[in-house]
């Protein structure tokens, strides 16, 4: 449910979400707490994979596990080259987890960073998951 | 596809709560 917010005639609502800079984008879940932020203009791939992100937490914030690897595993399938992408390799790796309570669901998510998005910062938060040193 | 803004964030609040579905709310000062 899309809702758009002109500052310059609503300018309280800035302060009201916290917003400091345009273009600013929330997704709120639907109890209306904050999920995702995006700051700042960003290409329509990126957006849109932030976007899923964004859905994606909400689901997992909701504890629906199918839903939230549904999202995260949309961003790695049809937007695997956006800065989102390892992002939700790694989260759609936790929903998996916490669906099935199967540490294998993590250790194959450090498995998968090992061959795509090594070099990322959620690599490193991964790299607990693969085989002590 | 055109979006349909709504631009009453309390409006959407409730209509968002009221659907179980989340609320996407975009902060603009590109004229429109």
């Amino acid at each position: 449910m899309p809702a758009r917010v002109k500052v310059r005639e609503s300018p309280q609502l800035l302060e009201r979400f916290g917003a400091k800079w345009t273009p600013t984008v929330l997704l709120l879940d639907p109890a209306g707490v904050e999920r995702h932020r995006i700051e700042g203009f960003l290409p329509a791939t990126d957006f849109a994979g932030q976007l899923l992100l964004g859905l994606g937490h909400a689901a997992f914030e909701a504890k629906d596990w199918k839903a939230a690897q549904r999202h995260f595993g949309e961003i790695l399938k049809k937007l695997p080259d956006t800065d989102a992408a390892p992002e939700a390799q790694y989260w759609k790796g936790v929903s998996r987890y916490k669906e099935t309570n199967d540490a294998t669901a993590l250790t194959e998510t450090f498995e998968a960073f090992q061959k795509r998005y090594r070099d990322s910062p959620w690599a490193k938060k991964a790299s607990v998951w693969g085989p002590a040193a | 596809m055109a979006i349909e803004w709504m631009t009453d964030v309390d409006a959407a609040l409730a209509k968002a709560r009221e659907s179980g579905r989340p609320l996407l709310i975009d902060f603009t000062a590109a004229p429109m």
